[in-house]
């Protein structure tokens, strides 16, 4: 199969690969797929006031697995949350001109950077509770 | 300048033919072009001469007699021929065919479209080896059983089957035996009596023959096989295969099944210490990999290796420079990893993480050694993009994981 030139350079050059720390508050983890189907994507998301400053990702999977998952954290990053949630799989296969077969590598990180902003949402809404913002003599205790 | 072409390492799916070969064909095209059905006139006698030479020198490679070599455009042709023309000439006597799952497809689909027609047919599974047991199929025999067909040699695995032990159980019972031997033609010694096969398929490219030709060897005595023909017409090849033959392509193949014959010892012992180095190589320099299929029963070229937490078709994208195939799913039409690799037990994730190398007759060290260091390269570098590595760094077990199949 030949791959698009923005796939290739994705698989060859991939942008932010690697792990943030996924017991920080400010981080955001999605992990979807399954090793038996070939693709697995870990795809992380630093939050600061509603924005992704960062973005990391690890993919298990073909090159256009990879491309899907590379492609998506280079779109995030200075994304806010909201914006990155109406991400649809359909405009990364655009961008990569993926095959038909390989719809469901977008599709998969589509599902990735949601998995990854609720896992962030989840985390706060769990802190809720508390006020907000915290203070500085407060967080120095 | 000439640029550099990527280093050819499936020679199970195909191999370049030998200019030796070429050589031999060229005027069966131009000057000797005659049918070989011709009876009137010397055209039509050179090529039947050419013929009936070429079916010498396939005969001999499997130590059969001429008369018992029936010429198909290939082995998938001649699979088709032997399975459903031994059941359909047997029709009402036999209704069951006793076969392995990992059979090439051309055995399997023949199986399949005469189970739809009412035909019995066992799957035996394979040990973790790729092996089937001679007490295997004389279990599965019935007194309805037509045919037991068994592949020598796998073309994913290259792991070769007990074919005489499975012959002899065959011939014990009175059951005709065929096997796909398209990956083993002129690789290992065939001997048809001496394993009591009834039929083989061979075919000429996967021995650096052309494409489109291949053989079906039919045993003419105790017992005779009779089929039914499959391709019907001017009752060519016995009526076994009705159809003009492919004259230049059977030069072809006579002359590569006799190089390929003639040079098999010096070529095995080369095949095997280039193979065992690149496995050797590539098992020392990464870790969590294994060699799928039986370490000793196994052709000399072939090398079926998985990665784990790494996915086929991103290692074949980084060996670009390599041709090379994979049993990812994600490189198959079907979406499925290797229905081979999994019948002998190996998990879905070790299946798509399988590379196949088969290395052949213009396979250098030079290039081998080319290819474990791009390997060793990229292994590591794929493996620091896998999520599952990191996992498994941390000490998670990926068993414990409960994962959203998609």
């Amino acid at each position: 199969m030949a791959y698009s030139d923005k796939v290739i350079d994705h698989y060859e050059n991939p942008r932010n690969v690697g792990s943030l720390d996924k017991d920080a508050d400010d981080v955001g983890t999605g992990i979807v797929g399954a090793p038996a189907c070939g693709d697995v994507m870990k795809l992380q998301i630093r939050v600061e006031d509603g924005v992704i400053v960062d973005a990391r990702f690890k993919t298990y999977g073909c090159g256009s697995a990879i491309a899907s998952s590379s492609l998506v954290t280079e779109w995030v990053k200075g994304m806010n949350v909201e914006d990155a949630m109406s991400i649809q799989n359909a405009q990364i296969a655009e961008e990569l001109s993926l095959p038909p077969v390989k719809i469901h590598c977008s599709v998969l990180a589509e599902d990735a950077i949601k998995a990854a902003i609720r896992d962030y949402q989840a985390k706060h809404a769990a802190r809720a509770p508390r006020s907000e913002p915290v203070t500085e003599a407060e967080a120095s205790k | 300048m000439t640029v550099a072409r990527p280093i050819y390492l499936d020679h199970a799916a195909t191999t370049p033919v030998d200019p030796r070969v070429v050589e031999a064909m060229l005027p069966y095209f131009t000057d000797a072009f005659g049918n070989a059905a011709s009876r009137t006139h010397s055209y039509g006698w050179a090529a039947e001469e050419a013929v009936e030479r070429a079916r010498a020198q396939v005969a001999r490679v499997i130590a059969a007699d001429p008369k018992e070599i029936t010429w198909t455009s290939g082995a998938t042709e001649s699979n088709n021929l032997a399975i459903k023309g031994v059941v359909e000439y047997l029709a009402e006597s036999a209704d069951h065919v006793v076969t392995v799952i990992t059979e090439h497809k051309a055995v399997l689909d023949s199986c399949k479209y005469l189970e739809r027609r009412g035909t019995k047919v066992t799957y035996l599974p394979v040990d973790r080896e790729g092996l089937v047991t001679p007490q295997q199929v004389a279990d599965a025999i019935t007194d309805k059983t037509a045919l037991v067909s068994v592949m020598l040699a796998n073309n994913e695995t290259g792991v070769i089957q007990p074919l005489a032990e499975i012959g002899a159980v065959c011939r014990a019972r009175k059951v005709l035996f065929h096997t796909d031997a398209t990956q083993a033609f002129a690789k290992i010694p065939i001997d048809v009596d001496a394993m009591n096969i009834d039929l083989l398929s061979a075919s000429a490219h996967k021995t650096y023959g052309p494409k489109g030709v291949g053989a079906l060897y039919v045993r003419r005595r105790k017992p005779r096989v009779r089929l039914a023909p499959q391709i019907h017409g001017g009752g060519h090849e016995r009526g076994n295969r009705s159809g003009t033959l492919n004259v230049p392509g059977i030069v072809g193949f006579g002359t590569a099944a006799e190089l390929a014959h003639t040079a098999m010892a010096d070529e095995t012992a080369r095949l095997r210490g280039l193979r065992d180095h690149l496995r050797d190589r590539i098992l020392s320099e990464n870790e969590h990999v294994f060699v799928n299929g039986s370490p000793q029963r196994v052709l000399p070229g072939h090398l079926n290796i998985s990665f784990a937490y790494i996915e086929g078709e991103s290692l074949l994208m980084a060996l670009k420079d390599v041709a090379l195939s994979s049993g990812s799913a994600c490189t198959s039409a079907s979406l499925e990893p290797s229905y081979v690799l999994r019948a002998m037990g190996l998990n879905d994730e070790l299946a798509h993480s399988s590379l196949r190398m088969t290395l052949g007759r213009f396979t250098t060290r030079d290039e081998i050694d080319r290819v474990a260091d791009l390997l060793r390269r990229h292994v590591t570098r794929l493996r620091e993009m896998s999520p599952l590595w990191e996992m498994v760094q941390d000490g998670i077990d990926l068993n414990s994981i409960q994962w959203a199949a998609h």
